[in-house]
């Protein structure tokens, strides 16, 4: 089989995971061309990334929770009220940031389990339950704020998570050092892990792509992830949030292809009968998936908390919808048991290109929220088409 | 105007490829009660929808004749106008809605735009006295026992103006009392003129209130017997309706050496608390070691309900008695209990909750046992491409690759692939439920060779089956059961298909 001729078939059998991709370059080269490479400053694209982190975090437990067939509407203000409480924790008690973070993580893991059992072990449908948590959190926000209003944080450690890059080392014509360096490790580790994949399932003697196509794949991802490096040091380097987004995201990839509760998540979405009837406990991986999502709810609190420096009364409004926009534009089907978590995040970072070049243009932002539904809907109606082509 | 009613002629419906029905003559005279007999699968219900309009015309061949007429039936609301009403045996009633609302859905009683309530209400009480049910047309549908639902519905279909009733197994789920009312109703009815078809597998039933029965058999019309001739008695009923011949398609096993007990199962009950009734009573079953255990029975008989009870009950059913497994008393709490203890149930329904027909074969052979080939909860994926690839040749599953999705495969091989899922768990029973259904012969014959080796391997079987064929080739004891308990049990020496029938239809 010739190189192209591999690498169309390859593309036509993946179009629905490189659709997304795509999409993201599309919006991106558009942009670019029309803001005279604006929208690809360095600047611009730090502050892009950084203004999808608390969403994207959230659109990573959402994907889950649709992938078995649920919806969590209560992690939106569930996000809010948490971060208040993180700012309460700090301002008010004088709690270190040490204790402060994994009290609030606990938090959350408890919300979720909340979640959980009203929807797997009483029975209630997830988008009733978790529309009463919303409003309980939305309660509760309201309440926690009532006397001081916005509660302004004055820790620098905690507020450098939403603000605040990784210390540079030394800056080489004006590029941030560490970030470099992080890149270049980034680069290495990836060319390292698809290697030895390949080489593992060459001694299994397994099917595996053409040399060239491999070639090919590894330039082209260390290319992107040189270039990404190269433009983020060119303004501060890596913000804290991308960190933290990057390791949310190559934990829960790792967990859901690799292990064997990602796995069972899986089956549980697809069949949950089946699921039963293979020995999985489908009741526990609905807590461990509610778990999950409310403790990425704490951590999109932290976040969004530690961007704006303070607690407001209204922060985590209309989050969750953010969060499941992203899901489904990253590729989850709500017929369950389709998903990725990559996904999620390309498509939480999809939104964010579109706000941020839209803001460029000076774009209204009623066109804006017309434009991102349209975005939304081609995203689903492009996800339907595909599955139809298959079966 | 001939004597018929209804006059079907010639019918013959295909499935791609697979004839349901073949030139099938059915004929029902005014004012009789006719009942259709035959196997799981032999017909019946197909040409009772061919009749109803399910199936519309012109996807048959054949004529209708209903009062003379031919008629075209397109959708179901042809075959109403005309007076045809079926009642299935899922009963198609609104729990919330009051018995008059039911009575008259969809069929309202108008007085310009607007519905008369009160003189829906008149007309429902009038309906419930000829179906002798004495309750308020006020009670709601889910406060009735199903015995009375069953008479709601025929009041519906009576509303309807309908002069020929079907009915699908209208007695399969009432109990003694509801089953003599309700045969009792139908009498009553037919002194006044309505003629009626019910679809029965029991004999006992068809002997007493039927003036003809129609046997089919694998989608032919066998003989049409008359009561008034004495044609209508069950060693005639069952000799008809079995006279299938068996093919050596059943591969033979050298040596049969059974071992001790595996698993027994002594007074064991279970209740279904959703449909409020036992759905297994008291069953004494053993199954030995290198045994395969034949359940035969026909559809509803409680057999599924049986396995599931066994499988760590995941319908969560109350039950009663005891079962042993490999020497140790267990009821077990979940399905992942009865796999540790070596139980495997192959579902019947293998696209409902068999298979995850979005995934691909790797992931659903090893589903059922991922900690055999992760380490620290984390799976070892070359290992998995490893296994999946030997299940795949050694059960010879015909696939393009490890990576196509279950849904895409055909049933035999989707057959294969819930087989290989459940012997990467390593069983020591194997439950296979209905394993051959839909499935072609080359591939039955696959999975019956595929059975012995298990067998040779030292594994037991219990194969629950609706095919006569496949319990007398395959099974080396059976059990027959009916309204979920356990009417027979025969050694494979002394099993004949009327025996079989016999106790199946009790």
């Amino acid at each position: 089989m010739g190189f192209f001729n591999e690498a169309k078939s390859l593309f036509k059998v993946n179009i629905r995971d490189y659709g997304m991709y795509i999409a993201l370059i599309v919006i991106m080269l558009t942009f670019s061309i029309m803001t005279n490479g604006l929208f690809m400053s360095s600047r611009n694209i730090s502050n892009l990334l950084d203004s999808a982190g608390y969403i994207a975090v959230l659109a990573v437990g959402m994907t889950l929770v649709i992938v078995i067939r649920h919806i969590d509407l209560s992690v939106g203000f569930a996000a809010g009220f948490l971060g208040a409480i993180t700012a309460i924790l700090l301002a008010q008690v004088g709690l270190p940031i040490y204790l402060t973070i994994p009290i609030i993580l606990v938090l959350g893991v408890v919300v979720g389990l909340f979640n959980g059992v009203l929807v797997a072990s009483i029975g209630i449908p997830s988008f009733v339950a978790t529309l009463a948590g919303m409003l309980i959190y939305r309660g509760a926000l309201l309440q926690v704020t009532e006397k001081t209003g916005t509660i302004i944080i004055n820790d620098d450690n905690f507020n450098a998570i939403g603000n605040g890059f990784i210390p540079s080392i030394l800056q080489i014509n004006g590029l941030h050092l560490l970030s470099l360096l992080v890149g270049l490790v980034g680069i290495l580790l990836y060319i390292y892990s698809e290697i030895s994949t390949r080489k593992s399932k060459l001694k299994y003697q397994f099917e595996v792509v053409s040399k060239e196509i491999f070639i090919m794949k590894l330039v082209m991802v260390s290319a992107i992830i040189a270039y990404i490096t190269w433009i983020l040091a060119g303004y501060n380097g890596f913000s804290w949030t991308v960190v933290i987004m990057l390791l949310v995201v190559v934990v829960y990839h790792f967990l859901t292809t690799k292990t064997v509760l990602g796995r069972h998540i899986y089956a549980v979405g697809s069949n949950p009968e089946a699921a039963h009837l293979s020995g999985i406990n489908v009741k526990k991986i609905t807590y461990i998936v509610f778990g999950s999502m409310g403790m990425l709810a704490a951590l999109s609190g932290m976040l969004f908390t530690s961007r704006l420096q303070s607690a407001t009364t209204t922060a985590g409004t209309l989050f969750e919808l953010d969060a499941i926009a992203a899901a489904y534009v990253g590729g989850v089907s709500s017929a369950g048991g389709v998903g990725k978590v990559t996904g999620a995040i390309i498509g939480a970072i999809v939104m964010a290109s579109l706000s941020s070049g839209m803001n460029l243009l000076g774009v209204g932002i009623s066109y804006q929220y017309m434009i991102r539904g349209g975005v939304l809907a081609g995203a689903v109606i492009f996800d339907v088409m595909t599955r139809k082509q298959r079966g | 105007m001939s004597e018929y009613i209804l006059e079907m002629n010639g019918i013959s419906k295909e499935f791609t490829g697979v004839k349901a029905l073949d030139n099938v003559n059915f004929k029902v005279k005014k004012g009789e009660i006719h009942c259709l007999i035959g196997e799981n699968g032999a017909g019946k219900s197909t040409l009772m929808k061919v009749l109803s309009g399910v199936y519309p015309y012109g996807t048959y061949q054949g004529d209708i004749v209903f009062e003379g007429n031919v008629q075209q039936f397109n959708k179901i609301s042809d075959s109403v106008k005309v007076g045809i009403g079926i009642i299935y045996q899922e009963l198609a009633l609104f729990p919330d809605l009051t018995v008059y609302e039911n009575i008259f859905a969809g069929n309202e009683v108008k007085r310009g735009p607007f519905i008369n309530w009160n003189q829906t209400i008149v007309e429902s009480t009038k309906m419930l006295e000829k179906v002798k049910l004495n309750v308020t047309p006020e009670t709601l549908i889910k406060d009735l026992s199903i015995g009375k639902q069953q008479l709601v519905e025929i009041a519906k279909a009576l509303s309807k103006e309908v002069k020929l009733l079907i009915l699908d197994e209208p007695t399969a789920a009432l109990n003694e009392d509801d089953s003599e009312n309700l045969l009792e109703v139908l009498s009553e009815l037919k002194n006044q003129g309505i003629s009626c078809i019910m679809i029965s597998h029991k004999l006992k039933e068809v002997i007493s209130i039927a003036d003809k029965a129609t046997v089919l058999r694998d989608g032919r019309t066998i003989c049409t017997l008359d009561a008034s001739k004495g044609e209508i008695s069950e060693s005639i009923i069952i000799k008809n309706m079995v006279g299938r011949e068996i093919n050596d398609i059943y591969p033979k096993r050298a040596n049969k050496l059974f071992g001790e007990n595996v698993l027994e199962l002594t007074n064991w009950s279970a209740y279904d608390v959703q449909l409020g009734r036992k759905v297994v009573k008291d069953v004494n079953l053993h199954v030995k070691k290198g045994e395969i255990i034949g359940i035969a029975g026909l559809m509803g008989s409680g057999r599924t309900e049986l396995a599931l009870s066994i499988f760590g009950n995941p319908k969560a059913y109350k039950l009663q008695g005891n079962l042993v497994v490999n020497g140790s008393s267990k009821p077990f709490k979940h399905t992942r209990d009865a796999i540790k203890a070596g139980i495997a149930y192959v579902t019947e329904d293998r696209k409902g909750d068999g298979l995850f027909l979005i995934q691909d074969i790797k992931n659903n052979v090893t589903v059922a046992n991922l900690h055999g080939i992760s380490t620290n909860g984390i799976i070892n994926t070359n290992e998995e491409v490893k296994v999946a690839e030997d299940y795949k040749r050694s059960l010879n599953i015909k696939a393009s690759s490890l990576e196509q999705v279950v849904g895409n495969l055909s049933g035999g091989n989707q057959q294969k692939v819930s087989l290989g899922k459940w012997l990467f768990a390593g069983p020591k029973i194997l439950i296979l439920d209905e394993p051959t259904r839909g499935i072609d012969v080359g591939a039955k014959f696959e999975i019956y060779t595929i059975m012995n080796k298990l067998i040779n391997e030292g594994m037991s079987i219990i194969m629950i089956s609706s095919e006569l064929g496949e319990v007398l080739g395959m099974s080396d004891r059976i059990y027959v059961m009916a309204e979920g308990k356990v009417k027979g049990e025969m050694a494979i020496d002394v099993a004949t298909q009327e025996n079989i029938m016999k106790l199946a239809t009790q």
